[in-house]
């Protein structure tokens, strides 16, 4: 469905300056796939988008999407896919049903089948009670389903999203995914999705393979759950009292599956201070067990045990040394709140701030 | 421009099933109607909007017009509102068509712009379709002011003043061209697109005679009012409202309004083919 070889876009900024947006980039999208293309902002997820959409050429290196070239046959390509930008699709005083219905002419449809059309896809989208109003009057659950129904007039085989659920509070994302999900199944051929995302939760629940970019390359390409097994690994949190840190991360160290072992001091609640040995682990909840037996074993008495499995954004620790939400809040560029993006050394509230609109299948925990 | 665009294009022997749908057939002055009737429909919707655009004009006849006919009357031979009218139209027809380009920076700044582009749409056909809606408000406006000023006074020649209007029309679909193509050319600036219309809008209108009258000036703006089309134009308006409509000075305002029209096309297409970067 997309195929892009060495793909590269610079941007000419001055006569001294060149940013290298995209630096080679390549990739094979089959079809049905539903892929999310993460990274942070800058990492030239969206220019990539634009390349493979037909909205700028590239630099260098060859693009085929819906099995035409994005170059020579961009009218071919346009008329096979489907994009929802970032921006909104409507025009502020057209109506809600104008809209579509003048979609579905730019499209080919005459106008009987474009209203009808139309009226599909308000009913799919749970917008016909809006049909008849401005766009400018909607809400931004309501513009943004909008915006989908826009880029699905056609029945598109291969639908782009950019950020389709940026700004949108976690009920209206929600919504809007279950939305694209089920017209994603509801075409004949199951539709081929690719969205660019920066909420990680977004692109570990719906994806079904995630492309990390950063800095215009792909620096990773799996599932979700083998990324995370691959360049993560679950880690488990052991406390011990401070005396024996040292001695219970010598045990971890010998553990099998063990990746690395590190040693924290944190304060608890009572304020007492304790030590929190964290251990990347190929299989948290399986190797814990032994884990604790062996420090049993050892007599070394653990007072709480946290298993987290890892998020994507440890992945993308794990590839690059940064954060990904730190970067994003850096350089989100309209300000738009980058949920999160605190980073402490507690990995309780690491994983209740990050994964706060998720639920609780990604954190277990045990009390000894 | 894409000839691909404009022609229905020959399906590929190999075409691959995931594009398997023959393309529509594409032309362009379907792609042409599409956009005009898109752009249109919010007028059409809600037609009190033109009225804003009639303030100006009834403005400079009220508040205006008497100042004229008390000072310069004498010089202007005869009927003052003959006079003026047709200049206050053009003058109507120069501000209502300038802005316009603001309407396209709404769709830049918003997806609605690269939603176009991403569709088969042919380029050209979304810069005519837009410059070509310009004429509606135009003829629109310009009837409503000749109408109210026929109680005060105004005796035009009726085929003059359906003349006019076809070449305000005509002039329009270039101003709104160029508009646009600035509104393009600016697009990662966007204020510089009110500084370029206000630093041109003035100097052309009275570069054109069309408050007071070019021949009491001095010859140099006599020689660069020769360069602006629109002053044929306003010249061409008052000899068809006096009803002289063989005159050389009609002709010439058909050749200054359409010579814009075509520039502004070019120009405005050029910008939107190149408006995707």
């Amino acid at each position: 469905m997309i195929r892009t070889q060495a793909l590269t876009k610079d941007f000419v900024v001055s006569r001294t300056s060149t940013v290298h947006a995209v630096r080679g980039i390549s990739l094979d999208v089959e079809p049905g796939e539903l892929v999310a293309v993460l990274g942070p902002n800058g990492a030239g997820k969206t220019t990539t988008l634009r390349m493979l959409t037909t909205l700028i050429p590239p630099t260098s290196g060859t693009a085929q999407v819906a099995g035409y070239d994005v170059v020579d046959r961009p009218d071919r390509v346009r008329a096979a896919i489907g994009y929802v930008g970032q921006g909104g699709a409507g025009g502020a005083s057209q109506l809600v049903r104008d809209e579509l219905v003048t979609q579905g002419e730019i499209y080919g449809l005459d106008r009987r089948a474009a209203r009808s059309r139309a009226g599909e896809l308000l009913e799919a989208l749970d917008l016909t009670e809006q049909a008849g109003r401005k766009v400018e009057s909607l809400s931004g659950g309501q513009k943004r389903r909008l915006d989908v129904a826009v880029g699905l007039v056609h029945e598109p085989s291969l639908l782009f999203l950019d950020e389709p659920s940026t700004g949108l509070d976690p009920h209206n994302r929600a919504n809007l995914w279950d939305h694209i999900l089920r017209m994603r199944t509801a075409a004949a051929e199951p539709m081929t999705i690719v969205l660019t995302t920066h909420y990680l939760d977004e692109a570990d629940t719906f994806a079904e393979r995630v492309i990390v970019v950063d800095h215009g390359q792909v620096i990773a390409d799996d599932t979700a759950d083998a990324l995370k097994a691959e360049l993560a690994g679950d880690l488990v949190t052991l406390r011990v009292a401070p005396a024996h840190a040292t001695a219970l991360a010598a045990v971890a160290e010998r553990a099998p599956g063990t990746r690395s072992v590190r040693v924290e001091t944190v304060t608890e609640s009572s304020g007492a201070p304790v030590s929190a040995v964290e251990i990347r682990t190929a299989d948290g909840p399986g190797g814990t067990p032994g884990l604790l037996r062996a420090a049993d074993a050892a007599g070394l008495t653990v007072s709480r045990v946290d298993v987290a499995r890892p998020t994507l954004d440890d992945v993308f620790l794990g590839l690059t040394g940064r954060s990904l939400r730190e970067t994003a809040v850096v350089d989100t560029p309209r300000g738009e709140p980058a949920e999160g993006g605190i980073s402490t050394s507690s990995t309780d509230e690491r994983a209740t701030t990050e994964r706060a609109t998720d639920n609780d299948t990604t954190k277990k925990e045990v009390l000894a | 421009m894409s000839a691909a665009t404009l022609h229905p294009s020959s399906t590929p022997a190999a075409a691959p099933a995931s594009s398997g749908r023959p393309l529509p057939r594409r032309s362009f002055v379907r792609d042409t109607r599409i956009v005009l009737v898109r752009e249109l429909q919010p007028v059409v919707r809600d037609p009190f909007s033109l009225v804003f655009g009639l303030v100006q004009p009834l403005v400079f006849l009220g508040l205006f017009g008497p100042l004229l006919a008390g000072s310069a009357g004498g010089t202007l031979g005869g009927d003052v509102w003959l006079w003026f009218v047709p200049a206050v139209l053009a003058m109507t027809t120069l501000f209502g068509t300038s802005v316009t380009g603001s309407n396209l920076q709404l769709d830049l700044s918003s997806g609605v712009h690269e939603r176009m582009l991403v569709t088969p749409l042919s380029r050209p056909a979304q810069l005519v379709g837009r410059a070509l809606k310009e004429m509606v408000p135009i003829v629109a406006q310009s009837a409503i002011v000749v109408l109210v000023m026929l109680p005060f006074g105004l005796r035009p020649d009726p085929i003059g003043v359906v003349l006019t209007l076809l070449q305000l029309a005509v002039l329009g679909i270039g101003v709104g061209s160029l508009s646009y193509a600035l509104a393009l050319a600016v697009r990662k600036q966007e204020w510089m697109f009110w500084v370029v219309q206000q630093t041109v809008l003035f100097p052309v209108m009275l570069l054109s005679g069309m408050l007071l009258p070019l021949e009491t000036g001095p010859a140099w703006m006599r020689a660069v009012s020769s360069v602006n089309p629109l002053r044929y134009v306003v010249d061409s308006g008052r000899a068809a409202f006096a009803g002289d409509l063989a005159s050389a000075a009609v002709a010439w305002g058909w050749v200054a309004a359409v010579a814009t029209a075509v520039l502004g096309l070019v120009v405005g297409v050029r910008a939107m083919v190149r408006s995707a970067d």
